[in-house]
């Protein structure tokens, strides 16, 4: 016994430390769980940081945005319906803050965007989907993916080099105004919109398909009558989605509209969007002053609009699936 | 009208709409490809960006893109692939879940200029990063995160039952086998998703303008200390990112040749896209062909 022990500790390179948990895996087991342990956790922190940033993002904007209202005492009904956008008392030298203007061009530049967008998106979806499957899925996926990578200062600078300067040749003025903008969204928003589109029409069983053409009706009948009612719902989540999007785009959009604070009487005149008006004032206010915090009540009605945006989404889609 | 013309007039309609589409692409490619390349030069590439002067390149922007790109991806590849195992696997049906499932649902469809303000409240005022590269990644973090959830959560929804039941029939813990057996077989598909939506971040700009800030002090490329202020690796100073300066170029810009600056960036910004694009596909295909055993 004395022995065996006296080789044991002289055996070099060996660890004296018993080897009978090892050999028994009960060292393995422990570790493991330990492993396990670890994993869960990382994982569910994970899952809890994406709580925390949504939570975070609204808490935040919706504190800084209410500032205008409770520490500045700006009337919120002015400023939601006033026309009159005047922070630095340029014009008859009175301060008003009237949010308006820019509420009506980030609509009008949504819904503009999505009437040019849809029918191109939906027909587009249409073809990938039910008149050349091989070919638009070989052909046009690609395509679609591309143009959704596309960044949005690209679109930005084309309508820039392209759309402005054919308004001004064509319909007078400096070129930039509402319709640009809503091109140029529309542009963007149409891959968006096709894509999806395409997938919720793919969606649609063939049985309805094959029973449409059963009884005599044509590809256009099938199409239009049934595979198009059959989608519904889902299609009017992708032109809504699509929608959001072009809400919330800065960038292009302020690079082609214009940027004037007064309301648009044709869609011929320069506007702003909420976004564009936020993008050109931040830089040029000191934080905490007045003409700083309406900058972000408007952040906040953007928030707030997203928000209503994700909710029909989310209506639809419940509906979708009662 | 009988059903058939209408039928064909329909159906030509809707082909129309496919060329278009197409047409769109081409346009566009075409023609930022055609104005670009022209003003592409080595000296652009490496030269810095004048204020004022013709004659500047896009060095420091080009640069900035992808040390911002890389500093987003290392903090969102590990939180959203956990993100996206928690809801594939861990996640019970309940109110969590679908509260979870709404929180990325609601990340992912903010506006970039919303997230870009946040960014600008928290990171450069609250946590004093001021404009930085690393206000900018982490603002890119909270818009890129959803895209790396939902991509990990579809590619491990997309494996089949048979693998994960494999693992746990061996005695396997479940963390166990997700790590050694179904995060390696889903490792394709979010390795794709992870290189688009990489090209997504590399074209943001209107998150970054109020993060990153728009200005990038001049960089001394021979000088990688990570703490001195004009390092190429200084995470603490402001970093105009290229999309950022074509957007400055053509607002605000003062320089004689804008339209070249902005053209020649536009390319390639649109050219790295593409090869962004590229390489996730033909990656998808290499592997997706060994995993197969036909290579």
């Amino acid at each position: 016994m004395k022995i065996n022990r006296a080789a044991i500790a002289q055996a070099p390179g060996k660890s004296p430390k018993p080897s009978l948990l090892r050999e028994k895996g009960l060292a393995k087991g422990l570790i493991d769980h330990y492993s396990e342990t670890r994993g869960k956790i990382v994982i569910y922190g994970s899952a809890l940081l994406m709580i925390i940033a949504v939570v975070a993002i609204t808490l935040f904007l919706t504190v800084q945005g209410l500032r205008s209202f409770v520490v500045d005492h700006i009337n919120f009904w002015s400023f939601i319906t006033g026309t009159t956008w005047n922070p630095d008392q340029s014009i008859a030298g009175k301060v008003s803050y009237g949010a308006f203007p820019f509420i009506f061009g980030s609509l009008a530049v949504t819904l503009l965007a999505a009437v040019f967008a849809t029918p191109v998106a939906v027909g587009c979806a249409v073809f990938m989907a039910e008149l050349a499957k091989k070919w638009g899925q070989r052909v046009l996926q690609p395509v679609i993916e591309i143009l959704v990578g596309i960044p949005s200062v690209v679109y930005g600078l084309i309508g820039l080099t392209v759309i402005v300067p054919f308004m001004r040749v064509h319909f007078g003025g400096s070129g930039f105004n509402l319709l640009a903008g809503a091109l140029v969204v529309g542009v963007m928003i149409l891959p968006t919109v096709a894509s999806i589109a395409a997938d919720s029409l793919r969606a649609v069983p063939d049985t309805l398909r094959e029973a449409s053409y059963a009884i005599g009706g044509t590809k256009w009948q099938t199409i239009w009558r049934v595979v198009i009612p059959a989608a519904g719902s889902s299609l009017v989540t992708a032109i809504i989605l699509g929608m959001s999007r072009a809400f919330g785009e800065a960038l292009a959009v302020q690079m082609v509209i214009g940027n004037t604070n007064t309301m648009p009487h044709s869609i011929f005149d320069p506007a702003a969007t909420l976004t564009t008006i936020i993008t050109l004032s931040m830089g040029d206010t000191t934080a905490g002053s007045i003409p700083n915090d309406v900058l972000w009540t408007l952040g906040l009605i953007l928030l707030v609009i997203s928000y209503i945006f994700i909710l029909i989404i989310r209506m639809l889609s419940r509906r979708r699936n009662a | 009208m009988s059903s058939k013309v209408t039928n064909r007039i329909a159906l030509s309609l809707i082909v129309l709409c496919a060329v278009i589409m197409a047409g769109i692409l081409a346009a566009l490619l075409g023609y930022i490809l055609v104005n670009g390349v022209t003003s592409i030069s080595w000296h652009f590439l490496t030269s810095e960006s004048s204020t004022f002067q013709a004659g500047g390149g896009i060095k420091d922007q080009l640069w900035n893109s992808f040390y911002v790109l890389i500093i987003t991806m290392i903090l969102t590849v590990p939180i959203g692939t956990s993100g996206g195992i928690y809801l594939a696997e861990y996640a019970r049906p309940g109110k969590m879940t679908s509260f979870i499932r709404s929180c990325v649902e609601v990340l992912a469809s903010l506006p970039s200029i919303v997230v870009g303000m946040f960014g600008m409240l928290v990171f450069v005022d609250y946590f004093q990063f001021h404009f930085s590269v690393l206000s900018g990644a982490l603002a890119l973090t909270v818009f890129n995160l959803p895209v790396i959830v939902r991509v990990t959560e579809d590619g491990f929804r997309s494996l089949s039952l048979h693998q994960k039941e494999g693992g746990l029939a061996l005695g396997l813990t479940h963390w166990h086998t997700i790590k050694t057996i179904l995060l390696p077989a889903a490792f394709p598909s979010i390795l794709t998703g992870i290189i688009l939506s990489a090209g997504r971040v590399f074209g943001e700009s209107a998150a970054l303008l109020f993060t990153a800030g728009m200005s990038t002090p001049s960089l001394d490329f021979t000088n990688w200390n990570p703490a001195a202020p004009t390092s190429p690796l200084n995470l603490f100073r402001s970093a105009e990112t290229l999309s950022v300066h074509i957007w400055a170029v053509n607002t605000s810009g003062i320089i004689p040749d804008i339209q070249t600056v902005a053209n020649g960036s536009a390319a390639v910004l649109v050219i790295c896209v593409l090869l962004f694009n590229l390489l996730a596909r033909a990656l998808g295909k290499v592997i997706n062909q060994k995993l197969s055993g036909k290579s």
